[in-house]
C-alpha cells in the first residue's frame, strides 16, 4: 500500500459507522435528449465530513458538475431527471423532500459557488442587496438588518471598503471581487457544506491563490465540509483531503490526497498525473492519454475507459470494472487496480 | 508533405536558442499601442487612453519559442494582434527577416501575411460552423493562390489534416463534427496551410481537458522540429509555457517586466512580479503543501488607462519605495542576476520555485 504522507489526511471514516455530513449514494442522472438519453451520472456515491474537502476531479462530462447540481436539486427538469439513489444531509434524504423544505436546505445547509460570478449575480441589482436577500428571504430580517450583515459579509470576504460599495453593481467590480461576492451570499447562512464548482477556474493565478486562501480561512473559522470540483491538479494537491475522480459519469477512484499522488490505482488517474508538464520532461513528449472521453448517449461497454486505457485487455471490453478496496480507504474501479497501484503495470 | 518548408529547428532539451547564425527572424523594438478612451454619446472628447502594449522588444529566432506570461489585461493579446499586424502601433517597430513590417503594403504585406500566422485558444468561435473542414483549412490557399495550385488543393488540405493527426477522409465534415482538442488540430492545420516561418499561439490549449491538453502540446513541439517553425506562445499557464518555451518573457500592465530563458525565469526569478506569479502556481503535489513560500498579493492589477507613475507594479508590489513612484525601472540585466529584469530592486529569489515529480 501506498503510504501517506499528507499529515492532514483525514481519518478513515469510512467504516466508522457514524453519520456522514453529507452522503450521495449511489445516484444515477440522465439527461433525454434528441439524440438521445446522456447517462451523465451513474451511480456515483461519495461523502464529506465536517471541515473535510473532498476534490471531485475530472474533465468536462465526467459528471462532475451534474452530481452537484442534484446535490442541491438545480437540475434542469426535463431534460435532465434522477433517476436513482439518494443525497442524505445528516441522515435525512433530501431527494425525497417536497420542493418547499428543499428551499430551506438550499443555501441555509448546502450552498454552492460557481465558475462564472458575472453570470451567477442578478446585473440589475446592487451587490449588497443580493447578499441581504438571503437574510431577508430565508431568515425574514428588515431591508436595514439585513444590509448591515451584508456589509459584514462583504468585510469577512476581505472586500475593501464594504460599506461604500454595498451599493455597487456587479460590474463595478473585478473578476476576483465578484467571486468573493458570490461566496459571500453562498456562506451568508453558514451552510454546513460548501459546493464550489471551478470557483477559480476564470481567475488569474494571483487571483486564484487569494480566492484559495479565503476558502480556507472560511473553511477553518466554520468547520463546513467543502466540496471542490475542478479539473485542476495543481488546486487539488493544494486543498483537498481526499479525492474522487470521475469519468463518465462514474467515480473511478477515491482516496486521500496523498495517497493519489503517491501512488494512483487506476489507469486514467496515472494518465492525468502524467500527462502535466513537469521540469525534467522538457524536451520530451507529455505522455498524453491518446483519444477522447466518451459521448455520454453511447458509453462504451465494459469498463467506459478501456478504449482509451493502455492496459486494457479482452476482460474490460465486457466486463465492468466495480469500484471496489484495494487498499484501506481508497477505492479503484478498475480489473488491475492491484497491479496499477503496485506499478506491476 | 510540404518538404521545401527549410530545415528543422533543433530546440530540444538545448538551453541555447535553436539558431546558431544569430540572426534574429523576427526583432521588436520599443512596440507600443495606446486605445484611445472617448467619452460623450454625441461629441466624442479624447478622455485619455488605454497604454494596452507600452514599449516591448524582444528578437525570436528560427525555430526558437518564445513563451509570453501574464494576467488578463497585461497585453498579451494585443502583442499578438500587433505581431500579425491586425493593430497598427502607436509607435514602435517589427522587423521581420529585416524589414519592418508595418511599412509593408500591396505584394509585401501579402507575403508577410503568410509568413506570420494564428492559433487561437477558442477552437470553438474561431471556426466557421458552416464551412467543412477543407473549407476552413483551404481557405488560405483562396487569398494566396500562388502556394498551392487549384488542383492540387484537396489533396494538400488532406495532407495538412493528416499532418496534425486528424483523418484525411473526415475533410467533408463540420466543426461542431469535431470535440474540442480535434478543433484545435484544425486550427493548427490551417495555420500551417501556407507554410509560414512563425506561428502566433494565443492561449491555445487553454480551453482544453487535461488529458487533451497534452496531445496538442506533443503536436505543436513535432511539427516545429518537423517544419523549423518559430513561435511565439502566449498563455497564461505557467507549467505549460516552460514545457515549450526557449525563453520566456513576462508582461505586466502593457511592459515585458522580467525576460529570459526558461531556466532564468523559472529558476531564478529576480522580478518581485515573476516571483509572485510562480509561487501562486499551484504545485500538483501534496507532499510540498505548506513547504513552499507563497506570496500572495493584494487587490487586482491597476487599470491599464490609468498605469501608476515610475514602476507599474509598485502599487502591490512588497518591496516598493519612493524610488519606484518616480523613476521607472529599465529592462537591463542588474549585478547579482544573470537576465534582464524591469526592477530597481531585482534579485534573484530561489524559495518561491517547488519542483515536484
Amino acid at each position: 500500500m501506498a503510504t501517506s504522507t499528507d499529515p492532514s489526511a483525514p481519518p478513515d471514516v469510512s467504516g466508522s459507522g457514524q453519520t456522514p455530513l453529507l452522503e450521495v449514494d449511489d445516484l444515477h442522472v440522465e439527461f433525454r435528449t434528441r439524440e438521445g438519453v446522456a447517462q451523465a451520472v451513474n451511480g456515483v456515491s461519495y461523502t464529506v465530513d465536517e471541515g473535510e474537502t473532498l476534490a471531485v476531479l475530472g474533465e468536462s462530462g465526467s459528471g462532475k458538475s451534474v452530481t452537484a447540481q442534484a446535490i442541491m436539486g438545480i437540475i434542469d427538469s426535463p431534460p435532465g431527471f434522477v433517476t436513482g439513489g439518494s443525497v442524505r444531509f445528516r441522515g435525512r434524504d433530501l431527494l425525497s423532500l417536497p420542493e418547499s423544505e428543499r428551499k430551506s436546505v438550499r443555501g441555509s445547509s448546502i450552498a454552492m459557488i460557481f465558475q462564472d460570478a458575472l453570470s451567477a449575480l442578478n446585473p440589475v441589482f446592487p451587490v449588497g442587496w443580493q447578499i441581504a436577500e438571503m437574510f431577508r428571504v430565508h431568515r425574514g430580517m428588515s431591508r436595514s438588518a439585513a444590509r448591515k450583515q451584508a456589509i459584514e459579509l462583504m468585510d469577512r470576504v476581505h472586500i475593501p471598503a464594504a460599506r461604500d460599495r454595498v451599493r455597487d453593481y456587479p460590474h463595478q467590480f473585478s473578476g476576483g471581487m465578484r467571486q468573493r461576492i458570490m461566496i459571500a451570499t453562498a456562506i451568508a447562512l453558514d451552510p454546513a457544506v460548501l459546493i464550489a464548482d471551478e470557483p477559480t477556474t476564470a481567475l488569474d493565478v494571483t487571483v486564484q491563490a487569494q480566492i484559495m486562501t479565503l476558502l480556507r480561512e472560511l473553511q477553518d473559522d466554520s468547520g463546513m465540509g467543502l466540496i471542490l470540483i475542478t479539473h485542476d491538479l495543481g488546486v487539488v494537491a493544494d486543498v483537498a483531503d481526499r479525492i474522487a475522480v470521475m469519468y463518465a459519469g462514474r467515480i473511478v477512484e477515491q482516496a486521500s490526497v496523498g495517497d493519489i499522488y503517491a501512488a494512483p490505482a487506476h489507469p486514467y488517474t496515472k494518465g492525468l498525473l502524467e500527462s502535466i508538464p513537469r521540469v525534467d520532461l522538457k524536451g520530451h513528449d507529455l505522455s498524453a492519454i491518446h483519444g477522447l472521453p466518451p459521448t455520454l448517449t453511447r458509453i462504451p461497454q465494459g469498463c467506459a475507459f478501456h478504449p482509451r486505457c493502455r492496459y486494457a485487455e479482452d476482460v474490460c471490453r465486457v466486463e465492468r470494472p466495480p469500484l471496489h478496496e484495494v487498499a484501506p480507504g481508497r477505492t479503484s474501479a478498475c480489473h488491475f487496480s492491484e497491479e496499477v497501484l503496485s506499478g506491476a503495470r | 508533405m510540404p518538404a521545401d518548408i527549410g530545415p528543422a529547428g533543433q530546440n530540444s532539451g538545448d538551453a541555447a536558442p535553436a539558431s546558431p547564425t544569430g540572426q534574429p527572424l523576427l526583432e521588436v523594438r520599443d512596440l507600443a499601442k495606446h486605445f484611445p478612451l472617448t467619452s460623450g454619446a454625441v461629441f466624442r472628447r479624447r478622455a485619455g487612453q488605454v497604454q494596452a502594449v507600452d514599449g516591448v522588444s524582444f528578437d525570436l529566432r528560427k525555430g526558437e519559442t518564445l513563451g509570453v506570461v501574464g494576467e488578463s489585461g497585461c497585453g498579451k493579446s494585443t502583442l499578438a494582434k500587433l505581431l500579425m499586424r491586425l493593430e497598427e502601433p502607436t509607435r514602435g517597430e517589427v522587423r521581420l527577416n529585416g524589414r519592418n513590417i508595418y511599412d509593408l503594403n500591396g505584394k509585401a504585406l501579402r507575403a508577410l501575411r503568410r509568413n506570420v500566422q494564428m492559433v487561437f485558444q477558442d477552437p470553438y468561435s474561431s471556426l466557421d460552423p458552416r464551412m467543412t473542414v477543407g473549407d476552413i483549412v483551404g481557405e488560405p490557399f483562396d487569398l494566396h493562390p500562388e502556394v498551392v495550385p487549384k488542383s492540387g488543393r484537396r489533396r494538400r488540405v488532406q495532407e495538412l489534416l493528416e499532418v496534425v493527426g486528424l483523418n484525411p477522409e473526415h475533410i467533408n465534415r463540420y466543426p461542431h463534427q469535431f470535440s474540442g482538442g480535434q478543433r484545435q488540430r484544425i486550427g493548427i492545420a490551417r495555420g500551417l496551410a501556407l507554410r509560414p516561418e512563425v506561428i502566433i499561439c494565443d492561449e491555445p490549449v487553454s480551453a482544453l481537458d487535461v488529458s487533451v491538453q497534452a496531445q496538442v502540446m506533443n503536436l505543436l513541439a513535432s511539427l516545429q522540429k518537423e517544419f523549423g517553425l518559430s513561435y511565439i506562445f502566449i498563455a497564461h499557464d505557467l507549467s505549460v509555457v516552460r514545457h515549450i518555451s526557449d525563453r520566456v518573457a513576462v508582461m505586466y500592465l502593457g511592459k515585458v517586466v522580467e525576460i529570459g530563458s526558461d531556466e532564468q525565469i523559472y529558476e531564478h526569478p529576480a522580478h518581485p512580479y515573476t516571483q509572485a506569479l510562480l509561487s501562486a502556481v499551484p504545485v500538483p503535489d501534496p507532499s510540498v503543501r505548506g513547504r513552499r513560500q507563497q506570496i500572495i498579493l493584494a487587490g487586482d492589477p491597476p487599470s491599464p488607462a490609468d498605469p501608476p507613475s515610475g514602476c507599474r507594479f509598485r502599487t502591490r508590489c512588497w518591496k516598493a519605495t519612493e524610488k519606484c513612484a518616480e523613476e521607472e525601472p529599465a529592462l537591463i540585466t542588474r549585478p547579482g542576476t544573470d537576465h534582464d529584469a524591469a526592477c530597481h530592486y531585482a534579485a534573484t529569489r530561489e524559495d518561491v520555485v517547488v519542483h515536484h515529480g
